[in-house]
């Protein structure tokens, strides 16, 4: 193995997964894992596949080809479902809160503490809420109350939230596509340092962005695709910033994981990439 | 533990004490967030008006009993049509619906005569028929709820005249039909019914502060307690006046049974978490695994059986059913109620109790309004332009809320 200290074992693995759509191939061969406690930044240009890979993983599309693990055994995830039981949460670009429902409510929803079972369960508040304001406090999520509409907060308040649900759940991977795409400076500080806390408490991370001061500033390891194929997979502390536009725009050709990477004009590059995933897997 | 999570400045906290009522009062009102106060100080108003109009007849013990009796009918229709608005859906055939539901259980039990017990529960399920046919084509060919209650209030006026048939209109003699709308409870009966009411409505959220406070959460007091007080003493004071005259009319006790039992479900239960959702964003429900088409039916399903139920207090008021049952202005009625009391258009915005006070709005306007004798051209341009009126507070309110990011 290589001398990259501690090797992390891959949490979820995805191995030469594709997907088509009629005569469009949005995915090609593309490999990718998730290594908790990690945040892994997957980039691309425009129609790299991105948000195809996210679905696939989200279980929103079942993948043509190719094979998922999780935890070194393989599972498929064929609905929304599927992946969520696993213990994998998607916050999407659109957050998908209610603004007219508070802080608390939201992040419940669809999971409200209840007794009896069934629809006509009676909630208990004063749980949910003293739950609330502890995951918000560990996360360091600022807002005003737990009890105000959603609609009043600010966007990074918003998208705070939005990653708070996904992770007062136990989820052990969480995807973030485009998080901070629609906030402002301060607000985008918030919610970095919210993906670090995160990492922190020992989940995975994967972080779709196209903007690159954020994935330097927070990912560890980044994936790089184009045209639905992938490029490689990079240390973020060793891989330059020009070298990554090269990577994505095409400019220079990527060297996948598992290719050799000797025989690549990039070997000799500081974007050497990563070794294989499955090195501890059996 | 404290609830109040790091502080940031740009947020006015809730103080606590006289001072932090006051203030938060006035931020609320500067907002746009005032609940009910609109239609209550147009209650007040409207009431003076009468009042000095009628010259002391409006607010007298025999026509406040009136107009409570008049209210029950459309007020439960109004209780499921803020359900639907609360979807964001709407549901225009309430109103034939409760005809023809009536005129179901009348066929039943004076023609058929099939006791007036099952009578009522078939005309009550007739509704049920309904809302789930009509709540399951709408989910499941996804046609906007306007249309197909649209063609409902068209086909179930003509069932309604279809059922009837020759039988033009038709005479309900049975006591315990009659006795739904015609019987007024008095004395300790009534004390005892307002102060089960009281415990809930004034009660139960003090005691919710206090238990919040006991958990260490955020629990501000003085506006439950000083709400509780207002609402104890408009309650006993309306039963003291209505004592004085024939009492508590059972349609009323119904209808505020039925409100405190909505209510409850849907501030307290995860039934009411998902209505509201998916009035607010129903995409974002459907992702977080809400069943939002099987809710979408069930509200239909509820708001036809209401509908129902109004039909037969309607009914028993009228003492007969006839071919011109639940049209007209009930329809029209039912949803400003719901509105005026301000439950949104929009969905996801309103509460059960909006079905209370709109038709107190409209029921004191056209009770008013009889008593001065004017006509039924006048009352009509009057309930029309009220219902501009509450819509148009809605709006700006609306803007309110907007402007200060609700």
């Amino acid at each position: 193995m290589v001398s990259a200290g501690i090797e992390r074992k891959a949490l979820l693995q995805l191995e030469g997964v594709g997907k088509r759509f009629g005569a469009v191939q949005a995915l090609n061969d593309v490999s990718f894992d998730v290594r908790p406690p990690e945040v892994v930044a997957l980039v691309g240009d425009n129609g790299a596949g991105k948000s195809t890979l996210i679905k696939v993983i989200a279980g929103i599309y079942a993948c043509d080809s190719g094979k998922i693990r999780w935890d070194g055994r393989e599972v498929s995830i064929r609905s929304p479902n599927d992946s969520r039981s696993l213990g994998i949460a998607t916050v999407y670009q659109d957050l998908a809160l209610c603004d007219n429902l508070d802080v608390v409510a939201n992040l419940f929803l669809g999971r409200e503490t209840a007794r009896p079972r069934g629809p006509l369960g009676v909630l208990d508040e004063i749980a949910m809420e003293s739950r609330a304001v502890q995951v918000l406090r560990r996360l360091s999520v600022k807002i005003p109350s737990v009890r105000i509409p959603i609609a009043s907060l600010s966007g990074g308040q918003r998208q705070s939230v939005a990653v708070a649900r996904s992770v007062l759940w136990d989820n052990k991977v969480v995807l973030l596509d485009e998080p901070t795409a629609a906030l402002g400076v301060a607000q985008t500080k918030e919610v970095l340092e919210l993906i670090k806390r995160l990492r922190d408490d020992g989940l995975g991370v994967v972080l779709i962005s196209h903007n690159l001061a954020d994935v330097f500033e927070v990912a560890d390891r980044i994936t790089v695709l184009r045209l639905g194929r992938f490029v490689g997979t990079y240390d973020a502390k060793t891989v330059g910033r020009e070298q990554l536009v090269a990577l994505m725009t095409g400019a220079v050709p990527g060297i996948p994981e598992h290719a050799d990477p000797t025989a690549s004009d990039l070997a000799a590059s500081t974007a050497a990439p990563l070794p294989p995933a499955g090195g501890t897997a059996p | 533990m404290s609830s109040t999570l790091e502080h940031d400045p740009r947020v006015v906290a809730e103080q606590q004490g006289l001072r932090g009522f006051v203030a938060s009062l006035g931020r609320r009102l500067r907002e746009g967030d005032v609940g009910q106060l609109p239609v209550l100080l147009g209650l007040v108003v409207i009431a003076i008006i009468f009042q000095r109009a009628s010259h002391g007849l409006f607010l007298t013990p025999f026509n406040m009993v009136n107009l409570t009796s008049q209210m029950a009918a459309v007020g439960t229709m109004s209780v499921g049509v803020v359900l639907i608005l609360l979807l964001g859906e709407i549901d225009l055939s309430v109103g034939i619906v409760s005809g023809m539901c009536a005129a179901v259980m009348a066929v039943l039990t004076v023609i058929l005569d099939v006791s007036p017990a099952i009578g009522l529960g078939l005309g009550i399920l007739t509704g049920t028929a309904v809302g789930l046919f009509q709540g399951a084509w709408i989910t499941l060919f996804g046609i906007p709820s306007f249309v197909v209650t649209l063609s409902g209030l068209i086909g179930w006026q003509g069932v309604l005249l279809h059922v009837l048939g020759r039988n033009g209109t038709i005479n309900l003699q049975d006591p315990l039909i009659l006795g739904l709308a015609n019987t007024y409870l008095k004395g300790a009966t009534a004390y005892a019914v307002a102060l089960a009411f009281l415990l809930y409505v004034a009660g139960g959220p003090i005691l919710a502060q206090l238990r919040r406070g006991r958990a260490g959460l955020v629990a501000p007091m003085s506006f439950v307690v000083a709400r509780g007080a207002v609402v104890s003493a408009a309650v006993l004071g309306a039963v003291f006046a209505l004592e004085r005259d024939r009492g508590v009319a059972l349609g009323l006790v119904f209808l505020l049974a039925l409100i405190v039992l909505m209510d409850f479900v849907l501030r307290r239960t995860r039934l009411g978490r998902m209505i509201y959702a998916i009035g607010g964003n129903a995409e974002a429900a459907r992702r977080a695994g809400l069943p939002v088409q099987r809710i979408r039916v069930l509200v239909f399903v509820l708001a036809s059986t209401l509908a129902a139920w109004g039909g037969m207090l309607g009914a028993s008021r009228l003492r007969a059913v006839n071919q011109s049952a639940g049209q007209g202005q009930v329809l029209l009625n039912a949803i400003a109620a719901a509105v005026i009391g301000g439950t949104s258009l929009f969905g996801g915005r309103g509460s059960v109790w909006s079905a209370l006070f709109g038709i107190l709005v409209i029921q004191s306007i056209s009770n008013g309004m009889d008593m001065l004798s004017l006509q039924n051209s006048i009352k009509m341009m009057v309930t029309a332009g009220v219902l501009l009126a509450a819509v148009t507070i809605d709006a700006i309110l609306r803007r309110g809320r907007q402007a200060s990011g609700r």
